[in-house]
């Protein structure tokens, strides 16, 4: 494969690139959903192509080709220079690449189970039916539950000299239960309403048991018709740590983002409430709050080996003592504020332009956990997994809901809340952050679908998170 | 001149793509086989720049077998040459007979004529990172100096479909969109943004300098916007809010699967809405831009979802339209676990302008665009989200002071009920959602909850 990739590389240096890579990326894809004990999709894919990148001036050119021959690798890198050599037309200063080390290597994030040659399709497709079965024996009229696997070959070549090649076993699964009143619907998801997503094999799924927790989503999504509306007011929250893992991609995780910092992603994603010029003075929030961006966490979804661009997996600072002191960044944006780059662009696929992503951006633990701080509380808030998410173009301004709730009333959990929101600007928010969990509630998160860019793109991120509470928060939004 | 795919290089390749792989299937199982060759290009640009700027040819096949009359796999791959079929072909049987079966399932679809429909332009098809780059730059230069970011882009598709029941359509399709953003200074704070978009199967109908003027006007008009109390206010709703307010209805309500579970706020015969809404799917009108059938090679045709406020019908592809016992009409997007999705959906045009629309409302607020819009609940349709690209207040009939965007949380059907629906635009218009292309008109609605500001 690297024979192919340098000859599009070259290709495109020949066509008067003064830089370019290749990518070259073959995915094997599937995605099992079921629904009431009846597998209603199957869908698997192989996805095979090349993608060139050509610097020229102040732009990059792109063109990918599922065909993967030499010629039309070459073709794709005159293409690519092709592309970028018409954006002279409306172009700006010329873009400069921040140094990245030159490197021949090999990588492979470690599996025990692979989820597509070890397990039987059959295997796959009964656990699913069975965690159907089991959610509507307790009464639910819809339940649903499903799995993705992902098997990604990369292999990456540089006008630099750089040659990677990758491995990338990932999956997850999730299942819900959806209880139906006569005005509304009520659901309840395990083990988030995302699931849960690594860089693992088939042991992640296992480890989650969907089957043991069916019955217990499906009588909260019942009880849950039933329970009061989550009153309006403002209190103590505390939120569990797949809501936390939320929390810090929309309010963290994209704001940090020096792409959006920059104002590249301004029409769409949004620009960032982040100045740059304030970057290790700017109190994100209270002192707790420690977050950091670490490619490197075994298991975790956002982990890899080297970046899109050939730039090995980094763990950076992002917010320490609550002072924000780092960003996203890749090798043309890093160099606009001074960095070196994060190691943090990656592409969808073949087809698709290399762009800043999270990697694991994640709160570390702190002292306390979710019990002491239920009973630190005097009258609050407890909200668990996320329903639905919102915030604003800069990343400041966000509501949240979550498929339930319990009242806190003298340090014990009360009574069951029905349809919980709450909202809140980014940084007072974060500063009201008193209590935060220890190690032993510290949870890998992965986020399988975060979309960014145009064409979109969907990104696998990770979320290391921990329970927390926050002060004076407004909760019950209608 | 109709366009004979007999002539089409990439409609034969498709074919003999498909027929290849119905010949490796066989009498093995029942099949269905699409074969979609393209070229997408996008043109980025940010601060004023073109950043970005790529292509990609967008070739794949995608197979659907059905073994034992119900045991259903379905595969898709970008490797077209002999072995990548070959591979594509034995994994999609074997994994269909390892899958349970399905006891919905309805049958391959059997071939039906479909309407004629050619939204192509061969020179959106052909076209060159110059002629984007030509369109970006006259978006930038109507700003005269202000910043700009956005896209132009243009795709292709030339698409085959074949079934073992006899299934025999091909089709093609171009689209081209210019759709950024101008940002004004503000004495204090962040710029604040307008927005200007055009969408057509046409290039040449992209006029940068138009949508350009639009964003600018917008964006300047915006600057120091006034901070609003939040509460609720008459809104009149610009084409691309409106477009955004239908995506939930269209994917979690007129979706016959979700009306067959219950969870759907549809209720046939019933007045869920104003008298003056008229909503349907249609494929094969001339201003669409999809394909004029679906992903099971079921003929795609006008279906009314609203009639004068009524709710008349559902988008059903095969498995749900069995379930309910009626026909699918042709609203399949290749997945049953999600059911039927209206496309191509239209909204009814008014006969007011935007400028009458606006001189109508006493206090209320001219919404440009709507952002990060996430339902609570499908069943009332309750949607949160805020606005964005320009907000503002209207006061004794004009616009009177740009604001800074809000938070909304609003059930959009009941928005859309009896008697809250006070003028519709005759500026209908194809606008992009995140479900798709819609073609929609401005609307004034008597209420709108804004729930939050800038302080939370």
């Amino acid at each position: 494969m690297y024979d192919l990739a340098t000859a599009a590389v070259e290709a495109a240096l020949a066509a008067g690139a003064r830089y370019a890579d290749a990518r070259i990326m073959i995915v094997r894809y599937e995605s099992m959903a079921a629904k009431n004990r009846v597998i209603e999709g199957l869908t698997q894919s192989e996805t095979a192509g090349i993608g060139v990148r050509a610097l020229i001036g102040s732009s990059w050119g792109f063109q990918s080709t599922p065909e993967l021959t030499a010629v039309a690798a070459r073709d794709a890198g005159r293409r690519a220079a092709e592309v970028a050599r018409a954006s002279a037309r409306v172009s700006g200063p010329q873009l400069e690449l921040a140094p990245a080390p030159v490197v021949e290597a090999s990588w492979a994030n470690p599996y025990v189970v692979h989820p597509l040659d070890d397990v039987g399709l059959e295997e796959r497709a009964d656990l699913l039916l069975a965690a159907t079965g089991a959610m509507a024996d307790a009464g639910v009229p819809l339940a649903q539950a499903n799995h993705q696997i992902w098997d990604t070959e990369k292999w990456f070549a540089s006008s630099e000299g750089s040659r990677i090649d990758q491995h990338l076993v990932e999956c997850g699964a999730v299942i819900d239960a959806t209880a139906i009143g006569d005005g509304e619907t009520q659901r309840r998801s395990h083990p988030g309403v995302r699931g849960q997503y690594g860089t693992r094999g088939w042991e992640l799924i296992r480890e989650i048991d969907l089957v043991g927790n069916a019955p217990r989503i499906a009588e909260e999504a019942q009880a849950l018709l039933h329970a009061p509306q989550c009153p309006e007011k403002t209190t103590t929250l505390i939120l569990g740590s797949e809501q936390m893992a939320l929390q810090i991609h929309e309010s963290v995780g994209h704001a940090i983002e020096l792409d959006r910092i920059l104002g590249w992603e301004a029409a769409f994603a949004g620009t960032s409430w982040l100045d740059p010029a304030q970057l290790g003075s700017l109190r994100y929030g209270s002192d707790l709050m420690n977050i950091t961006a670490d490619a490197t966490l075994p298991g975790a979804l956002g982990t890899f080996g080297y970046d899109d661009e050939g730039v090995p997996a980094q763990a950076v600072d992002i917010v320490k003592d609550g002072t924000w002191v780092g960003v996203l960044s890749g090798r043309d944006s890093a160099p606009l504020v001074g960095l070196a780059s994060g190691g943090m662009v990656r592409a969808d696929g073949a087809a698709r332009l290399p762009m800043v992503r999270m990697t694991n951006v994640g709160l570390l633990p702190g002292d306390s956990s979710l019990e002491e701080m239920i009973a630190a509380t005097d009258d609050g808030i407890f909200m668990d997994t996320n329903r639905s998410w919102s915030i604003d173009d800069k990343r400041l301004n966000f509501q949240f809901g979550c498929e339930i709730a319990w009242e806190i009333k003298d340090g014990q959990l009360g009574r069951m809340f029905r349809n919980p929101t709450y909202t809140g600007i980014g940084p007072k928010f974060w500063a009201s952050m008193d209590m935060v969990g220890g190690p032993d509630e510290w949870v890998f998160w992965g986020t399988a679908n975060c979309g960014k860019g145009q064409p979109m793109q969907v990104g696998h991120t990770g979320h290391p998170s921990v329970p927390a509470r926050f002060t004076d928060v407004r909760v019950g939004v209608r | 001149m109709a366009w004979d795919p007999a002539t089409d290089p990439a409609a034969q390749r498709g074919l003999e793509v498909c027929d290849r792989v119905l010949d490796l299937v066989a009498d093995r199982a029942e099949s269905l086989v699409t074969c979609a060759q393209g070229l997408s290009s996008l043109t980025r640009f940010a601060n004023s720049r073109i950043h970005q700027n790529m292509a990609s040819d967008d070739d794949h096949v995608r197979l659907r077998v059905v073994v034992d009359g119900g045991r259903i796999a379905q595969a898709t791959t970008t490797r077209l040459d002999p072995d990548g079929l070959e591979r594509l072909v034995e994994q999609t049987i074997a994994a269909a007979r390892l899958c349970p079966a399905d006891p919905e399932f309805p049958g391959l679809a059997r071939p039906e004529p479909v309407a004629e429909v050619d939204h192509w332009d061969e020179a959106t098809a052909t076209a060159s990172p110059d002629a984007r780059a030509a369109v970006v730059s006259a978006f930038v230069e109507a700003g005269d100096g202000l910043e700009s970011a956005g896209y132009c882009s243009t795709d292709s598709d030339v698409h085959v479909l074949r079934s073992s029941s006899g299934i025999h359509h091909t089709s093609r399709s171009t689209m081209a969109q210019i759709d950024a953003i101008h940002r004004a200074a503000s004495t204090e704070g962040a710029p604040t943004d307008g927005y200007g978009q055009i969408t057509s199967c046409r290039l040449a109908s992209l006029e940068g300098r138009r949508a350009g003027e639009i964003a600018a006007a917008k964006a300047t008009a915006g600057a120091d916007p006034i901070a609003l109390e939040p509460g609720t206010y008459q809104v009149v709703l610009e084409a691309r809010a409106v477009a955004s307010m239908l995506l939930f209805p269209a994917w979690l309500g007129f979706n016959g699967k979700a009306h067959a579970e219950g969870t759907s706020f549809a209720h046939l015969g019933e007045q869920q809405f104003d008298e003056r809404i008229d909503l349907w799917d249609d494929a094969t009108d001339p201003r669409a831009l999809g394909r004029p059938y679906d992903a099971e090679g079921t003929p795609k045709r006008r279906v009314d979802l609203v009639r004068s406020g009524t709710t008349v019908g559902l988008a059903h592809d095969r498995r749900s339209a069995a379930v309910a016992g009626t026909e699918s009409t042709g609203s399949s997007i290749g997945s049953e676990a999600f059911g039927g999705y209206p496309g191509d959906l239209f909204l009814g045009a008014g006969d007011e302008t935007l400028e009458a629309l606006i001189g109508g409302v006493e206090r209320g607020l001219l919404v440009t665009d709507f952002w990060y819009n996430r339902i609570l609940d499908p069943k009332t349709q309750v949607v949160t989200g805020l606005t964005r690209n320009g907000l503002f207040l209207i006061e004794g009939g004009e616009v009177v002071a740009p604001v800074q965007n809000l938070r909304y949380t609003q059930s959009v059907v009941a928005a859309l009920g009896p008697g809250h629906v006070l003028g519709i635009g005759s500026d209908a218009q194809l606008v992009g959602n995140e479900g798709g292309i819609v073609h929609v008109p401005s609307l004034r609605l008597a209420s709108w909850a804004f729930t939050g500001n800038a302080n939370g």
